[in-house]
This record gives structure tokens, C-alpha cells and sequence, in this order.
């Protein structure tokens, strides 16, 4: 059997197993059932909770079109994660990433009249090149000053939060007639198309071409792996570095590219955001998605397909909890466990291998965060 | 006590590690375990030892079968292992190491180091080791680490004492004193397994050799009637040049300038001082001396990868010394690096992708930012063909490869294209025979075809079978150029211990 193939086997056991674990979890916190003794009940609870899962994933157009929307932002933060990973860079910092393209593209999106064919592309370059510029940051710190990007990408983090609340509040970006930090809306013309524009006005389909702006992105990716000098430079300096300067790659100047790339990723997570889902920025419109990348881009093992697999599974989880949570009373903080128990299964190998009896080699995720050290 | 292992095979997915070996060893002989790299001497080790349960076969102690499933038995069996990576703790004393899992405990549990002393004492002096108890292992040197990891193992009662490649990493006395210490742990009653890959030091403390080759046992000698390239010929399966076959050099213009070099660490420590030598077409220069004495920054510095803080490089007429590692490879150097896994390959990688590591920005294999793939397959197949990759697929990664055919790649890779100068650091470090002469061939032949070629060797033969001319690096300095065919190797092994033979000028 291949890698490729054995990795996907394995991060599917993985899949399982957590699922396995939150069925345990939903059916013991199911206290009324069982304090009845009725364990019929109990085990309906969780087959309702899951059919939800996947009727609110799955099941209908509308569960489609929200697994993508959640997926999207996702994808892209996720690249932001994963491209970094490949050159062997630990970037925790897409949130704040995710800002700085947040805000340009916001800007772009309301500070000029353009027609529609212009003006998006536009405003989804200046959130590439704004996140760019902010991810690039932690790159210069750690080739002039060898400053671990982890701890600097994680405080930039912070800085960009902010700086956004500030921005936020400032005339130029502040919204006629609210206090709160909450900004004006981008003009139409810089409005990302609904994805499924073609099924007339129905307002329930959230789902927008942003998520074409992310595969795209995600096959960007993949050429520049696959296909360029640069991609090449990258993979060798983030599996071994020593070897990366031998050879004469500028491993310096390449982790500053790297960080940009990876920042405009998420930078573009930012802009499609405000372009494509709420028209406007508020100082959560990064979320928790920063954060949720990283675990999306270890699911996907940093590659492509792998991150567009597993972007496209945190969304599908994110959509399906939602009506889980409606058809049962199982709270939708049980995907957050869930998730949490994905990530624990595939960051602990020998454990899935021994659940499902695995045979040979398990590789460990541990490379992964080669890098934590240096 | 009569250790016996019998019909071991030991399988890996896709690979017979073990294959129905058999050997025995008894208290008072020493037994050598040689084989190429590969060929199943460490696999065969740790199922000795516990770590591995071996798919059949059966382990025998005094005739008497016995199952090790874990080193705690083995040690309690009366096995002891000196493993290649020492395990020591180094900011520790010798006696605190040496009792490490063994503490004795005087009342209420303390640790009794005066008795810890004592009993490192007791060993060290009954097996002449000078070992001093309270000498904090850091401050010592890899032979006197290596004789408290013997300590360690003698503590523990071993009755068979397995040495796992124990003169990799000492110098040619060392290596003396080392086989000094098996023949008085032999004397004093204890067996030994010595596990190597160098036929002379098999040849010289063994009594009986085992050859293994792909598992199998391949051949028993004796040492007393038994030649070098008997036993390379069975561990390679073919005969093999042991000497390296070249004429005389014909040397022509200085290709490699080097000119008062002076190489100093952050730290303010001169590692490289003032080092001036040139290598000039048509010949091979060979650079001696015991490891850490300023070769590896030597070789960095010419290469681009460490700026010299005084001095110059000139290659060809060009002054190179501010230039970065990739003009100097556009300038005509090639490089093999001392390290090949930790410099001169990116193991996970593709053997295709490490064949382009360097080159990749060449216009053969790339145009612009697009990388020419497809070419770089074809040229992959051509470089596996000629450089004798022994691989069935270029596209695996490069950490699939034997340690022999990994340094082939990167052979190929830096001799394939046009180049004036080759530096070759180690260029035979921990690979196979049949690999060594293989690599020692392409060197002369890159110097038959007019090239200037710089060799880098701390082992001591190659470098004055291979070399032309002889340097010698002695505390970051060249004390010695000389002639390998005019003198003996007790006299070069003198300059690499900073001292100098009587009458010789330098």
C-alpha cells in the first residue's frame, strides 16, 4: 500500500475512533435516560444526534451550502498553517493574518466605486497583500533575530486583534451611527457572488464564491509544492535546513517568503469573510478560526488535498453540530470535543494503531512540529 | 557460560532482516560480527539483547533455552552492551553514571557515592581502565567515555560483553588502548562480540570472525589463516579492490588557492589558524588528522557555508572568499559533505529531488520559477544507471537508500556536471566496502579528467591510499605536507598527535 494511502486509512480510523469516543460521551451525559435506566433512550438520543450531524452536513442543499461556508475561511487559514508547515515554520498566527486582510480588503471593498469585475478582484489581492505584509513580520524577526516564530506570530495575534478594535472605531472605518467597534459596509460591486446565485433568492443559501477564491488558493498551493523552484526551496529548508543552506537556498530570505505566502493565505480567509459572508467587519470576524486552521492543516498532513479534505470535514462538523444541537439536546460544544478528539487520535498514532489492531509503521505527527526547537 | 543463538530470523514488512542465523560465543574468546552496513548486524544485536523477539529461532545460555523479552533479562542473563551513542549523563560524575540504576543506598535510601567510588575503583583498577571517579564526563574524551560505558557494563556482571562499532569514534591510540581493555576482559574470563565493519580490526582481536552478509551468516575464519580480502570478498559476495588503483599524478596549475585562512568561532575560539595550502589540477590533496581539529570548518570555509575572518580563497584565478555557497558552485566547487543525512541530503525527500538538491537552479532543470521535473526523472534514471544507485524506484525517498548508495547520490549528483575543483569531506564515512571503492574510484577518475581535488579524512588509510599529498590539521593548523609514499604511517599518526617525527622537516 502507498503513503498516500495509508495516511488517508489511518486519519479516517482516526475519524472513527473520536466519533466512537463522543457516541460514549453523548450517551453517559444523557442523565434523565439513564438515571431511568433506560438505555433505549440513551442509545436514541445518539442516533438522533448523529443523523442530525449529518443532516445538518449533508443532508439538504442548505446543509451543503453551510458545511462550505464554514469550510471556506477554514481552507484558507488552513493553507496559511500548512504552507508554513512545508517550510518548516509553525505559524499560529493566521488569526492575526486574518485581520490585516480583513481590513484591507475592507478598506478596498468601501473606500472605491468600481465595477463589480475590478473591484473584487481588487479588494481580494489588497487582503492577500495585507496579509502578506503582517505574516512577513514574524519571517524578518526570526531571520534577523532568530526570535521563535511561534511566541512572535502568537503575540502578533494580539496586536492585530487590537489594532482592529481601534481601527475599527476610527471615522474612516466607522460605521454612521454606531459606538461599537463595527465597521461600514463594502459597496456591492465589492461583493463576493453567492456560490449558488443560480437557485433564485433564496436567502438561507449563505454559501459564496469565496470558496472558489479557496480552492483556487489550495491549487496555488499545490503548483507551488509540485511545480516550482520555490516550492522546491521551501520543502527542503523545512525538512532540513543544514542541507537547504548547503546547498545554497537563501533558507533566510525563504522563511520571510514563506511567512508572507502563508499570511496571505489567511489574509485572503479575511477577505472573503468581509466580502463574501458579512459584508462588513467587527472585531470577531476572525473567530476562533485562527486557531481551528491549525488543527485543519495537522488533520491534512500541511498537504493540499489533505487540507481541503479536512477544512471541508471541520465544516461539514461545524454546520451538522448546529442541527444536532437543535434536534437533541446535546449541546454543539460536543464538536468542539469531537474535533479535539480527531486531533488527539491523529497526534497519537500507536493509540489508533492499537485500537484497530493497524499493522507496520505508523509515521508520527511528530515531524510535523519539527521546527519547535529551533 | 556458553552463549548460543540459533536459527534467528527476524522479519521486517518486506525484508528478511535475519535469516536463520546461527552463532555462538563463550566466556575467554572474542567473537567479531562483521558485515557491511545492512547486512543485519544491529537487528541481530537487539534481538541479542532483548529489544526484538525474533520470528523464529531460539537463544541457548549454557545449552539451556532462554527468552529475552526485554534488555533487563538479557542483562540479567548476563549480557552487556556497549552501544555506539554512549549513554551517559554528561554533567554527572564517572561514579554517578556507573551506578546510574544501580544506586547503592547507604540507611534511609541516600546514596552512598563514597561506595560508588570504591566500586568504579575496583573495576577501573582491575582491568587497568584509569578511570577517575570523580572526573565530570564532559570534560573527558570519547576513549575514556567509552571505557566507563565498559565500566557500566562490567558493574552489571556482564559474562559476554557485546561491542557495538566501538572504534568509530576514537583515534588510531585509542583504538590500541581499546583492544588493550577486550584482551583483558577476555583474560579475565569474560566473552566478547565485537560487531565492526573494519576488516583489519576484526583481523587483529578476534578469535573467530563471523561474516554476515543480507542476513545470512555468510562464512567462519579464522583470523591466524585468513587474508583482508578473503573476508571483504565474502562480506561483499565478489572480489574486491581493497587498495585504490591510480598512477602516478600529473599536477598542473593551482586550481585551489587558500591563503592564510583563519577561521574563528562566535565564541572567539581560532578553530582554523592560518591555514595556507593550494590544489592544483591533476591531483589529490588529502587533508589527515584526528576529528575536531579544525578540518569540518576548514572545508565549510572553502565551501561558502562559514566566512573566514582573515585570509583568502582563490578558485581558478577568482578571488571567492566573500562569495556565497552558490557562486562557488556556479564557479566550478563541487561538495560532498562530511554529513550526508544532516547536510548533503534532505532524506525525506525524493532520490529524484536530492539529485537536483544543488542544482535545481540550473537552466537544465528549471526555467525561471517552473521546475523542470521531467527532466529531472530522465536525468535521475541516467545518474541511478551510471552511478550504480542501487534503488527500484528514483521516486522513493532518499531515506530508503543504504548509508553506501545515499553517499552515491550525492556523488553523482556533485561529480555529474562540468566542475574544476571537488571537495570531498569523509566522502567514505560509515558506508560499505563495496561502496567505498566505488567512490574512491570516482575521486581518482575526476582527477584523471583534470580536475583539482581536496579529500578530507580522519581515517587515516584512506587518506593516504587516495592522496597525492598529504596535509596534516593539527589544533586548526597544517603542520605537515608530505609525500604518503615517502612516509610511514606511524610518522603521519605522530604529526596528528602534535608531535613530530625525529629528523623530519615539515
Amino acid at each position: 500500500m502507498n503513503d498516500t494511502l495509508k495516511s488517508l486509512r489511518f486519519t479516517l480510523l482516526a475519524v472513527v475512533a473520536a466519533l466512537f469516543v463522543s457516541a460514549f460521551i453523548i450517551v453517559i451525559t444523557d442523565i434523565e435516560a439513564l438515571g431511568n435506566g433506560d438505555f433505549g433512550k440513551a442509545l436514541s438520543t445518539l442516533g438522533t444526534a448523529y443523523w442530525g450531524l449529518f443532516k445538518g452536513s449533508f443532508g439538504s442543499l442548505r446543509a451543503i451550502s453551510n458545511t462550505i461556508t464554514g469550510a471556506t475561511p477554514l481552507l484558507l487559514a488552513g493553507l496559511a498553517v500548512s504552507s508554513a508547515f512545508k517550510a518548516g515554520l509553525f505559524n499560529i498566527g493566521a488569526t492575526g493574518q486574518m485581520l490585516a486582510g480583513a481590513i484591507t480588503g475592507l478598506w478596498v471593498g468601501f473606500a472605491f466605486q468600481l465595477p463589480p469585475l475590478l473591484h473584487v478582484p481588487l479588494a481580494l489581492v489588497a487582503s492577500a497583500v495585507g496579509g502578506a505584509a503582517f505574516g512577513a513580520i514574524p519571517g524578518i524577526l526570526k531571520a534577523r533575530t532568530g526570535a521563535h516564530e511561534v511566541i512572535t506570530t502568537i503575540m502578533l495575534n494580539g496586536i492585530a486583534s487590537f489594532t482592529v478594535l481601534w481601527l475599527l472605531k476610527t471615522e474612516l472605518f466607522k460605521r454612521e451611527g454606531r459606538d461599537d467597534a463595527i465597521s461600514k459596509f463594502v459597496e456591492d460591486s465589492a461583493k463576493l457572488p453567492k456560490l449558488f446565485w443560480f437557485m433564485g433568492k433564496r436567502i438561507d443559501l449563505l454559501a459564496h464564491t469565496g470558496f472558489v477564491v479557496a480552492l483556487l488558493a489550495t491549487f496555488v498551493f499545490w503548483w507551488l509544492l509540485r511545480k516550482t523552484t520555490l516550492g522546491f526551496e521551501m520543502q527542503a529548508t523545512g525538512l532540513n535546513q543544514e542541507a537547504a543552506r548547503y546547498a545554497g537556498m537563501r533558507t533566510k530570505s525563504l522563511m520571510v517568503v514563506s511567512m508572507a505566502i502563508a499570511g496571505s493565505f489567511a489574509g485572503l480567509a479575511g477577505g472573503t469573510e468581509v466580502m463574501g459572508l458579512y459584508g462588513y467587519a467587527s472585531a470577531t470576524v476572525a473567530g476562533d478560526i485562527g486557531f481551528d486552521a491549525i488543527a485543519v492543516a495537522l488533520l491534512g498532513r500541511s498537504t493540499p488535498i489533505g487540507t481541503l479534505v479536512s477544512a471541508l470535514l471541520f465544516g461539514a462538523l461545524q454546520a451538522g453540530g448546529r442541527q444536532m444541537q437543535v434536534d437533541t439536546d446535546v449541546p454543539i460544544d460536543l464538536i468542539i470535543v469531537l474535533r479535539a478528539l480527531i486531533v488527539m487520535f491523529i497526534a497519537a498514532p500507536l493509540l489508533v494503531k492499537a485500537m484497530f489492531r493497524v499493522k507496520g509503521e505508523v509515521k508520527s505527527f511528530g515531524q510535523t512540529f519539527r521546527g519547535w526547537g529551533g | 557460560m556458553k552463549f548460543e543463538l540459533r536459527g534467528i530470523t527476524k522479519r521486517f514488512p518486506g525484508v528478511v532482516a535475519n535469516d536463520g542465523v546461527n552463532l555462538h560465543v563463550s566466556t575467554g574468546e572474542v567473537l567479531a560480527l562483521i558485515g557491511e552496513n545492512g547486512a543485519g548486524k544491529s537487528t541481530l544485536m537487539n534481538v541479542l539483547y532483548g529489544l526484538y523477539r525474533a520470528d523464529e529461532g531460539e537463544l541457548l545460555i549454557d545449552g539451556k533455552p532462554s527468552h529475552f523479552s526485554s534488555p533487563a533479562d538479557a542483562i540479567a542473563a548476563g549480557i552487556g552492551m556497549v552501544h555506539q551513542h554512549f549513554m551517559l549523563v554528561p554533567v554527572m560524575t564517572v561514579a554517578e553514571n556507573v551506578v546510574l540504576g544501580v544506586e547503592p543506598t547507604g540507611r534511609f535510601g541516600s546514596l552512598d557515592i563514597d561506595e560508588a567510588r570504591r566500586m568504579v575503583r575496583e573495576v577501573s583498577d582491575k582491568y587497568s581502565l584509569e578511570l577517575d571517579p570523580d572526573a565530570v564526563i564532559e570534560d573527558l574524551s570519547v576513549g575514556v567515555r567509552q571505557r566507563v560505558e565498559i565500566v557500566k557494563v562490567l558493574m552489571r556482571d556482564a559474562k559476554i560483553v557485546v561491542f557495538d562499532e566501538p572504534t568509530a569514534v576514537l583515534t588510531p591510540s585509542e583504538i590500541l588502548e581499546f583492544f588493550e581493555i577486550v584482551r583483558s576482559l577476555v583474560a579475565a574470563g569474560r566473552g566478547v562480540i565485537f560487531i565492526t565493519h573494519k576488516l583489519k580490526e576484526a583481523l587483529s582481536v578476534a578469535d573467530r570472525i563471523n561474516v554476515l552478509r543480507r542476513g545470512k551468516v555468510v562464512g567462519e575464519a579464522l583470523p591466524k589463516n585468513t587474508s583482508e580480502s578473503q573476508i571483504a570478498e565474502m562480506m561483499v559476495g565478489r572480489a574486491v579492490q581493497l587498495v585504490v588503483d591510480k598512477t602516478e599524478a600529473v599536477p598542473r596549475e593551482s586550481m585551489l588557492d587558500v591563503r592564510n585562512v583563519t577561521v574563528v568561532e562566535p565564541d572567539g575560539r581560532v578553530v582554523v589558524d592560518d591555514v595556507t595550502f593550494e590544489v592544483r589540477v591533476g591531483e589529490i590533496v588529502g587533508v589527515a588528522g584526528v576529528q575536531g581539529n579544525g578540518q569540518t570548518e576548514l572545508v565549510e570555509a572553502i565551501a561558502g557555508l562559514r566566512r573566514a575572518a582573515s585570509g583568502s580563497i582563490v578558485l581558478g584565478g577568482r578571488d571567492i572568499t566573500t562569495d556565497s555557497p552558490r557562486e562557488r558552485h556556479e564557479a566550478g566547487m563541487a561538495h560532498i559533505p562530511e554529513d550526508r543525512q544532516r547536510q548533503g541530503l534532505v532524506t525525506d525527500l525524493s532520490i529524484v529531488e536530492n539529485l537536483v538538491l544543488t542544482r535545481y537552479h540550473d537552466s537544465e532543470f528549471s526555467s525561471g520559477i517552473r521546475m523542470k521535473w521531467d527532466v529531472a526523472k530522465t536525468r535521475a534514471k541516467e545518474l541511478v544507471a551510471a552511478y550504480d544507485i542501487r534503488t527500484t524506484d528514483p521516486a522513493q525517498p532518499a531515506s530508503t537508500l543504504s548509508g553506501g548508495n545515499q553517499q552515491k547520490v550525492i556523488v553523482a549528483r556533485e561529480l555529474s556536471r562540468e566542475i574544476r575543483l571537488a571537495v570531498a569531506a569523509q566522502p567514505t564515512r560509515g558506508i560499505d566496502v563495496g561502496s567505498i571503492e566505488y567512490v574512491h574510484a570516482q575521486i581518482v577518475k575526476e582527477r584523471d579528467a583534470g580536475r583539482a581535488v581536496l579529500v578530507v579524512s580522519t581515517e587515516l588509510d584512506e587518506v593516504m591510499s587516495l592522496a597525492d599529498r598529504v596535509l596534516v590539521m593539527y589544533r586548526g593548523r597544517i603542520v605537515a605536507d608530505v609525500d604518503p609514499k615517502k612516509v610511514s604511517h606511524m610518522d603521519i599518526g605522530l604529526y596528528m598527535a602534535g608531535s613530530r617525527p625525529s629528523g623530519a622537516v615539515a
